[in-house]
């Protein structure tokens, strides 16, 4: 799933305020090596475990099985892949619709709890938020309940929509939209708290100046709060997009639990692994796992040099 | 159409209440079912509770699971979860303060490829990973899942900010003049300050690694070495009511009671780690709010 959106928090928080004002301005008298042993472990495993796979999975891609240069035929033959397109239009369905959800709902989420008072919003930040410790495959799991017309807390609803079975509930056309509901059962929450904490940051004398010249809280929000927290909606799509690009976990259970109703290539990931471990061909499945590395890095590489959220002075 | 304050109140209300049971329910849900048997979760409604004694017998059920599985799993997990958190704080600590208090050559562009790697989805590079793992044989050990665990460039960020902008750079020069070489100013005045950032890097770390799937699932085929989460997915291929005449031969069967028991305790760590770092955690942000 998505990288833990909490976990931005604190930097959200500190970096926001301090853009720039760090680093830069070491204390006279430090010297240059003892920086380099500080950072020393670190700089290993950052090499080992970061920039090796890396530089390998390019390697691998770009070789042959039995050696020799391969050009671009790696990546050919993994996007001719009978399987390689859809894999990517169903993380692209998935995508779209978790991101569509991020940006309204979250926000308007958000939004509304910032207009209760500290305590009530803090209980209901809490409650939104305490899912996240389900992430991963317990999620999953308990989706694979909550789905399941004969024993759901939803079944009324689940009816009403004409499905009596788990097997009518996981069709392959819905499986975009329920993996979106799990994103968003285990993901909003710390994301809701985010911006949340972001909407705090907006001085009370703007909002207060926004009222006094008649603007009313749909006005105030969208004209002065949604503004002023937008890098921080772009920050969490971003990292949702690169995160959800990678989806495994999802797709792999419910097969699991459907017994073969989900195919085992559903995500590019799971067609990397396919690939790779079936049928034995790291090569071009590296050249998958390369082109799904480009996609973390176009976003990662946006979000630090075009939206100035992280200081790196 | 013009609503009145009130009615907007009421609307405000009803979607709260509405999203509040959308996160809570299932919870609720989870949490009843371990109190049922198999048939009475389709038959006793969702929200029945059944006995106190179906859960110790769901308990016995799901502990017995293949001669103590389940415990083993969650042993696995606690050990590369500790494992990885422990070398994650002590390789990110030092690089944290390095990046923010010291200068070098190749500083920035350190700082930049941290920010770019904490960013990019760590999934990608599983597979290389394992290859990687391969050449020196260390797939299907604990370390080929502790390893890549320690590399969180995450928490190196967290440091870096952290001691940038909190520690006052006088009392480090105070230190340096009273005769404290580098090593002696970051042991002994920024260390012993760098407690909340620690405690931090370590909820986040935890959390991370406890609740991660793909690298063990790739890293590890040796059942009895799989950390919980994965061992969910072995749980889900013994259940009969996900494999109606399919389970696998001659293995043990789970029931969904067990399931949902199983869910619990695979998230326990993180739902009590939740519970206690809620205090931390907001102390930490309104500590980022409130300075400056």
């Amino acid at each position: 799933m998505t990288p833990s959106p909490v976990a931005t928090v604190p930097d959200e928080r500190t970096s926001a305020r301090r853009g720039g004002r760090t680093g830069g301005d070491a204390p006279i008298g430090t010297s240059r090596t003892s920086g380099y042993v500080f950072v020393g472990l670190y700089v290993v495993l950052l090499l080992l475990f970061g920039i090796a796979p890396t530089a390998y999975a390019i390697y691998l891609a770009l070789t042959k099985v039995g050696g020799g240069f391969a050009w671009g035929s790696n990546f050919a033959r993994a996007y001719d892949d009978f399987r390689f397109l859809p894999a990517f239009e169903h993380v692209g369905e998935y995508l779209a619709i978790w991101m569509i959800a991020e940006a309204t709902l979250i926000l308007v989420l958000a939004l509304m709890l910032h207009s209760l008072a500290r305590r009530t919003s803090a209980a209901f930040r809490f409650l939104f938020y305490m899912p996240g410790a389900l992430a991963g495959a317990a999620s999953v799991l308990v989706w694979l309940f909550m789905l399941d017309p004969t024993l759901s807390p939803w079944h009324l609803l689940l009816s009403g929509m004409g499905f009596s079975q788990i097997d009518l509930v996981l069709l392959p056309t819905h499986l975009p939209f329920i993996f979106a509901i799990m994103a968003f059962w285990t993901g909003a929450g710390g994301w809701i708290v985010v911006m949340y904490g972001a909407l705090n940051n907006i001085p009370d004398e703007l909002l207060e100046a926004a009222r006094l010249d008649g603007a009313n809280a749909f006005q105030s929000a969208l004209r002065i709060k949604l503004p002023l927290i937008k890098k921080w909606v772009v920050y969490m799509l971003i990292l949702s997009f690169a995160g959800g690009t990678q989806l495994f976990v999802e797709p792999q259970l419910v097969g699991q639990a459907t017994a073969g109703l989900v195919s085992n290539t559903w995500s590019p990931n799971q067609l990397a692994y396919y690939i790779a471990f079936i049928n034995d061909n790291f090569n071009e499945a590296a050249a998958i796992s390369v082109s799904l590395l480009v996609l973390g890095l176009a976003g990662a590489a946006l979000l630090v040099w075009r939206t100035k959220l992280f200081e790196i002075s | 159409m013009k609503f009145s304050r009130f009615t907007w109140r009421i609307i405000g209300l009803i979607v709260l209440l509405g999203f509040t049971a959308f996160f809570f329910v299932p919870v609720i849900w989870v949490l009843l079912a371990t109190t049922k048997t198999d048939t009475q979760l389709t038959s006793a409604g969702p929200f029945a509770f059944g006995a106190f004694s179906h859960v110790a017998a769901a308990w016995r059920a799901l502990f017995g699971f293949q001669s103590d599985a389940m415990l083993e799993w969650l042993k696995n997990s606690a050990i590369y979860s500790f494992g990885g958190v422990a070398i994650a704080i002590v390789a990110a600590v030092p690089a944290g303060y390095g990046l923010a208090l010291t200068q070098f050559i190749g500083r920035r562009t350190l700082l930049v490829i941290t920010l770019i790697t904490m960013i990019m989805p760590a999934t990608a590079l599983v597979l290389p990973l394992f290859l990687e793992m391969n050449v020196v044989s260390l797939t299907d050990t604990a370390w080929s899942v502790i390893l890549p665990f320690s590399f969180f460039p995450f928490g190196v960020y967290l440091c870096y900010i952290f001691f940038s902008s909190t520690i006052p750079k006088d009392l480090l020069a105070a230190a340096r003049v009273d005769g404290c070489n580098e090593w002696g100013v970051f042991r002994y005045i920024a260390l012993p300050l760098a407690r909340p950032v620690v405690a931090l890097v370590a909820f986040f770390a935890f959390v991370a690694d406890w609740n991660n799937y793909y690298l063990p699932f790739v890293m590890l085929s040796d059942n009895s070495k799989l950390p919980v989460q994965v061992g969910l997915e072995y749980l889900i291929s013994s259940t009969e009511a996900f494999n109606p005449g399919n389970p696998g031969a001659g293995s043990e069967l789970v029931k969904r009671p067990e399931l949902a028991l199983a869910i619990l305790v695979a998230i326990a760590p993180v739902a009590i780690v939740f519970l206690f770092a809620q205090r931390t955690l907001v102390k930490g942000m309104l500590a980022g709010a409130t300075k400056e």
